[in-house]
């Protein structure tokens, strides 16, 4: 037995194996909450406990422990941080039929996610060619705050981005069909119904696919510094120093609006099927009931939506990798695309029976181990690739998922660093233009449409992303595969 | 300035204070463009209507500043101000008419920071002390 550190009369967390932590159920649990990271990842949560924050992730894992149908237990990844209702970093799988669907377990930006393509180019091709990359990828990527794309939507075109998701962008032109096979669900999941999708919501996409947006979202030119597991490298089609690309986004104004949406629709189910509600975020629905299967069919609408949104922009940094370096877009293949804010019908084995569930993941990745059918034939020997984003300047992971992700997290892991410092917090510390000018020092070309968002997303502001990777790593949810240095970012 | 900003982990908390509810929800909307751009370089030549309604005031000021969104994305505005014109408390809840002002998006012009991807209900707070009328919740960005 482990450390046990008494945080309330009732609330207490124990100490299962390493990286591992319990918090046995109390009052209204109905299963355990479990956080994956070291003495430090769980101090932090218990400090914002004990300060009276208003917002604090420990007691976001408890809570989601208490909603009907919940299955093994209320999980938190080594990123954890406080969100809506679920925290940041949080996964909940819940019974089919017995279980709910929380808008908490999704958020705003519905299916936000990473992009990464392999290109055949060394490090050293690029490097003299750096700054003229970075130009074209500025030019040619519509990012930042009101940015809008080329893409111009009816209505009814936005009904078949919603149901088709990156098939719609590879049929206007936007790469090519062998990338689907490499996006989760292929690049389109079942189950989307337009119909459950606001006029609003429709009318704030209109312009916005293949526009990155702003915040913590970025393209990213990388090299890959290191390589641990050189037989999955080589499944993956990874070589030391290889550029890659990677890019993360999500479903923009229209994923907001659905979330906004339907954060109405949920209370009021709440309380029709007379759930209580411990935050006022985090609203749910029997997943069986008329306003949990819309809410579904809404969601799986923002998932092709980001699908369709990433698919244009893998195409557009093609076309401007073609015009700096005079690259084939068809040299350019997609290694793997992932989510990160999404809820997911999915099967899996509780108690040695297989069951239908929904597992949410809110601001985390599916991580599928060895053998499951969804993951691409290519990479099924080994496990799906789950792509870590670090901060910018900083480093990124790709990963592969495990058995033991499937025993314990409903195949799921960490999607990124997690913040340390608020976004006042960053502004106040960092200068936009100091940090460029930092990162150019070692070598990281970096353009930004707004140098105030640079210094909110400066690499002070987050936790060392290498130091969360290695608790999941050592805790066995997923395995290190290689290590990337980023060469240029583009920010929005 | 009648509004601050609040320290959060991942996003941006606001709170706005008024002598009345209708100036606590201004304030609050303006906190929010400031997250998004400098508001001395935005004229206010466009003026926007919006209408909302909730079942309580805190619900209203959050359907306020989602409604704002909305009409930023559609219309490729930015706002600098908003105004509360009429708020009422019928038998199902609050109504509220207002006007948000600001202008085209230009990104030669405007400096653009970061992006409100929506107004949320957590941390959200409304409450009346000593005469004023304080609002607060986290815009995730």
């Amino acid at each position: 037995m482990g450390k046990i550190i008494q945080v309330t009369d009732d609330l207490r967390i124990v100490q299962t194996e390493p990286y591992v932590w319990e918090i046995p159920p109390y009052g209204e649990m109905r299963v355990p909450g479990r956080i994956y990271g070291d003495r430090t990842t769980v101090d932090h949560l218990v400090e914002d406990v004990q300060a009276g924050k208003s917002w604090n992730a420990l007691v976001q894992i408890v809570n989601v422990a208490c909603l009907p149908g919940i299955q093994r237990a209320s999980l938190a990844m080594a990123d954890v941080h406080p969100g809506y209702g679920f925290p940041i970093g949080g996964v909940g799988a819940f019974d089919f039929d017995e279980g709910v669907i929380s808008m908490a377990g999704v958020g705003y930006d519905i299916n936000c996610g990473v992009r990464t393509m392999r290109t055949n180019l060394s490090r050293h091709e690029i490097e003299p060619k750096k700054e003229d990359l970075a130009n074209a990828l500025y030019r040619t990527v519509p990012a930042g705050l009101g940015s809008t794309g080329d893409i111009k939507l009816s209505v009814k075109e936005v009904d078949k981005v919603l149901e088709k998701g990156a098939e719609f962008a590879v049929e206007r032109g936007y790469g090519f069909p062998e990338d689907l096979e490499y996006v989760e669900e292929r690049g389109r999941i079942a189950g989307a119904d337009p119909d459950a999708v606001s006029k609003k919501a429709k009318e704030r996409e209109f312009n916005q696919v293949g526009t990155l947006g702003s915040g913590n979202h970025y393209l990213e030119v990388q090299w890959v510094e290191e390589i641990y597991a050189p037989d999955v490298a080589d499944a993956y089609g990874l070589f030391p120093d290889q550029i890659l690309i990677s890019i993360h986004c999500g479903s923009r104004g229209l994923g907001h609006q659905i979330g906004t949406d339907y954060l109405q629709v949920l209370e009021a189910a709440s309380r029709k099927y007379n759930i209580p509600i411990r935050e006022r975020e985090l609203v749910c629905a029997p997943i069986t009931s008329p306003e949990g299967r819309r809410y579904l069919a809404a969601v799986n609408c923002g998932i092709n939506c980001a699908f369709a949104n990433r698919q244009a922009i893998a195409h557009l940094a093609r076309l401007a990798f073609q015009d700096a370096l005079g690259v084939r877009p068809q040299d350019i293949a997609t290694l793997y695309e992932i989510g990160h804010n999404t809820a997911k019908v999915e099967e899996h084995e509780v108690d040695g029976q297989i069951k239908k569930l929904v597992v949410h993941r809110k601001g985390a990745t599916r991580a599928f181990g060895p053998g499951r059918q969804e993951v691409p034939a290519a990479y099924r020997d080994v496990g799906q690739p789950v792509l870590v984003g670090g901060t910018m300047g900083t480093c990124s992971f790709i990963l592969h998922g495990t058995k033991r992700a499937m025993e314990t997290t409903f195949g799921s892991a960490l999607h990124g660093a997690g913040r340390t410092l608020s976004r006042q917090q960053a502004k106040k510390r960092f200068w936009g233009g100091d940090v460029i000018t930092e990162l150019a020092q070692r070598g990281i070309v970096v353009r930004a449409h707004s140098k105030a968002g640079v210094a909110e997303e400066a690499p002070g502001a987050y936790k060392d992303v290498e130091e969360v990777v290695d608790i999941m790593h050592n805790a066995g949810i997923i395995r290190k595969v290689a290590r990337l240095r980023p060469l240029i970012c583009i920010k929005g | 300035m009648a509004y601050e900003y609040l320290d959060h982990e991942a996003d941006v908390g606001i709170r706005a204070s008024g002598g009345t509810l209708e100036e606590a929800i201004a304030e609050g909307a303006r906190a929010m463009f400031g997250v998004m751009t400098d508001l001395n370089r935005v004229g206010r030549s466009e003026e926007v209507p919006i209408h909302c309604q909730a079942g309580e005031p805190a619900a209203l000021f959050v359907e306020c500043l989602n409604e704002i969104l909305f009409q930023r994305d559609v219309r490729h505005l930015l706002f600098a101000d908003f105004q509360v014109t009429r708020l009422i408390h019928t038998d199902a809840g609050y109504e509220l008419e207002g006007i948000a002002y600001g202008e085209t998006l230009d990104a030669t012009k405007h400096d653009l920071w970061t992006e409100v991807k929506a107004a949320t209900y957590s941390g959200l707070i409304y409450e009346i002390k000593d005469g004023r009328h304080t609002l607060q919740c986290v815009l995730d960005v």
